[in-house]
């Protein structure tokens, strides 16, 4: 790689990195309390100390938001080809995903926290509700957007509609439905932490958000932030894993992966 | 609508022996006279006519008859129907009046060829010729050797596991070919298949489809849109010339040259003789029904 090419990579990480260096600086320069703003070391210090606490909520999190994406793209999946069989199936639910979409889930959360007993699926319900509508909308497009002609020479060759839709239409929509799981990965994750803010107290207690609270009440601001900085490093994990399993599975084939050559 | 199901045989069938000038019999069928086709006539349309539910009138009144190991071109200007009448022959669409009639009474296997190669983007090449193979269930091993021997027959040997996207356009048309060629179709419905192409690539193409229709012997039937005249000619043993606004074939012309083309073909007198002819034809096609019975008359008087 060349010395440009080095350079351009290393750009956002050094902005980060002086980013933090003048958070650090403009904190001790004004002597700012921690319980107002603690400085990027204090964080890190929080960090280490509160590890084993931290890092089980961060596995409760994770947990909870992976199986909702989970969950999001089973059913999700299967509804999208429910309707792509059926144009009458489709006009009939789909309005109801829709509308189960534009609801926040602020607002319905502590209705299912009231409904479902049991804390954990009461969250991995909230988080699924957020995540698998772009995964069901997207797949829909994805499934009604195969080449007509293609659709065209399947019929010629008299193939059975199974045949049509494992070989033809599943295939088109792939990454129409890897771009919505990219898109749904994140949105699980607000899901599942919104959730727990919502049950606060009230629920089990162990997720991150639940630490963020805690960490208020308690005014450990250092610690607040930590949490923060974990959920924020569990999305970009989310997506760039996404991105990582998108790029391997359309590389060879879709215009949106393949690298361009010289 | 569903072609015939089951296995496609090695070999080409013997029903209609003979190929180009074989068979001679006259037309067995009675009622509006077909024009006359070469061997037994494999399809016959009587009186076909589409009226899109839009209203648009796109085909009325053909009157046509295709035979066994006919190379036919549709020649004819833009939005004259070639590919509407493609359509109702393949069984795409259903005519909105008269009958399409097929020899063996029910629609013989038929390979398609689109304007643009459509084939699927996520599979290699080989995958994309296998694929009637495939939706016609036939065992695996036998489905890889027909693909690779269709892949070779169009000489893509070695490009087996190359994705459309690492081909030429060029090269993507022949494993549309292949594809196409891959089941042995008794019936081969080509919709202007080269037209995106350069011409030394087209003209290369056009050579290699007139060998592979030969090497079959007269199995195989072939129906080509074209908007070119040189192609037309070159190609085929009927050009079939239609006008618009509705469709009709307005004339047919007979090609006497052998097949495959003798080299120098091309640049031969013979061969730009009958580009003219097939030229003028067009153009009579396309000046509209008032020019054409002005046309009839004076033929007439003189
Ligand atoms: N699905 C459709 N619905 C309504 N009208 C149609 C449809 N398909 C074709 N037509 C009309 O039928 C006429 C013939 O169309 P067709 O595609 O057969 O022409 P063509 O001869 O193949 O033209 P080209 O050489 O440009 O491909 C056109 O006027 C077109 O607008
Ligand atoms: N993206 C690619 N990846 C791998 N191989 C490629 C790619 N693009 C082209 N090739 C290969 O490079 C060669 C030349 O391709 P190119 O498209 O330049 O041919 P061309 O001269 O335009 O042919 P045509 O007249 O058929 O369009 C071909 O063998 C093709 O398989
Ligand atoms: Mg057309
Ligand atoms: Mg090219």
């Amino acid at each position: 790689m060349t010395v440009a090419g080095l350079l351009g990579r290393a750009v956002p990480g050094l902005a980060g990195v002086l980013f933090l260096i003048g958070w650090e600086g403009l904190v001790r320069l004004y002597a700012v309390p921690a319980y107002v703003l603690p400085g990027p070391l204090a964080i890190w210090a929080a960090l280490i100390d509160d590890w084993p606490i931290l890092f089980g909520s961060m596995l409760e999190t994770l947990k909870i938001a992976l199986l909702a994406l989970l969950a999001a793209v089973t059913l999700g999946g299967l509804l999208a080809v429910l309707f792509a069989q059926s144009r009458l199936l489709e006009r009939a639910l789909f309005p109801y995903a829709v509308v189960l979409q534009v609801t926040p889930i602020v607002a319905i959360a502590p209705l299912i926290l009231i409904w479902v007993d049991d804390v954990t699926l009461s969250l991995l319900i909230c988080a699924w509700i957020v995540a698998f509508f772009p995964v069901l909308s997207n797949t829909v497009l994805g499934l009604n957007s195969a080449d007509r002609n293609l659709a065209e020479l399947f019929r010629l060759y008299g193939a059975t509609r199974w045949q049509a839709l494992w070989l033809l239409r599943l295939p088109a929509a792939l990454p129409f439905f890897l771009a919505g799981l990219r898109v749904a990965g994140g949105l699980a994750l607000i899901g599942a932490v919104v959730a727990e803010f919502v049950a606060g107290a009230g629920g089990t207690g162990s997720g991150l958000a639940w630490r963020i609270l805690e960490a208020g009440f308690q005014l450990k601001i250092p610690r607040m932030f930590a949490a923060l900085a974990l959920i924020s490093a569990c999305g970009i994990a989310i997506f760039a894993a996404l991105g990582l399993l998108q790029h391997l599975l359309l590389r060879r084939w879709h215009e949106s992966a393949m690298r361009v050559e010289g | 609508m569903t072609p015939p199901a089951g296995r496609y045989p090695e070999e080409p069938s013997p029903a209609c022996g003979g190929g180009l000038g074989g068979g001679g019999s006259a037309d067995p069928h009675p009622g509006p006279p077909p024009r006359a086709g070469e061997g037994e006539a494999l399809v016959t349309l009587r009186g076909v006519g589409k009226r899109f539910a839009s209203g648009t009138e796109a085909l009325s009144g053909i009157d046509l008859s295709i035979g066994t190991g006919e190379f036919v071109s549709l020649l004819g200007p833009s939005g004259c129907g070639k590919s509407t009448l493609l359509r109702l022959v393949a069984g795409l669409a259903e005519p909105s009046g008269g009958r399409v009639e097929w020899m063996a009474g029910a629609r013989p296997r038929i390979g398609f060829v689109f304007q643009d190669a459509t084939l699927m983007p996520w599979a290699s090449a080989l995958d994309n010729v296998r694929l009637p193979l495939r939706l016609a269930a036939l065992p695996r091993a036998e489905q890889q050797a027909l693909a690779a021997a269709a892949l070779a027959d169009v000489g893509l040997a070695g490009f087996e596991r190359a994705y459309p996207r690492e081909l030429s356009g060029g090269m993507r048309m022949r494993v549309s070919l292949a594809r196409a060629l891959v089941t042995r179709p008794e019936l081969l419905l080509m919709d202007e298949p080269f037209a995106a192409l350069d011409e030394l690539t087209r003209n290369r193409l056009n050579d290699d489809l007139l060998a592979l229709w030969s090497a079959r012997g007269g199995a195989t039937t072939v129906v080509f849109v074209t908007h070119s005249v040189f192609e037309s000619v070159y190609l085929s043993s009927r050009i079939l010339v239609m006008s618009a606004r509705p469709g009709r074939i307005a004339e047919e012309l007979a090609i006497a040259a052998p097949a495959p083309r003798p080299p120098g073909f091309r640049t031969s007198a013979g061969y730009a003789a009958m580009c003219r002819a097939a030229s003028e034809a067009l153009e009579r096609a396309m000046a509209g029904p008032a020019r054409q019975a002005l046309d009839r008359a004076m033929a007439d008087r003189s």
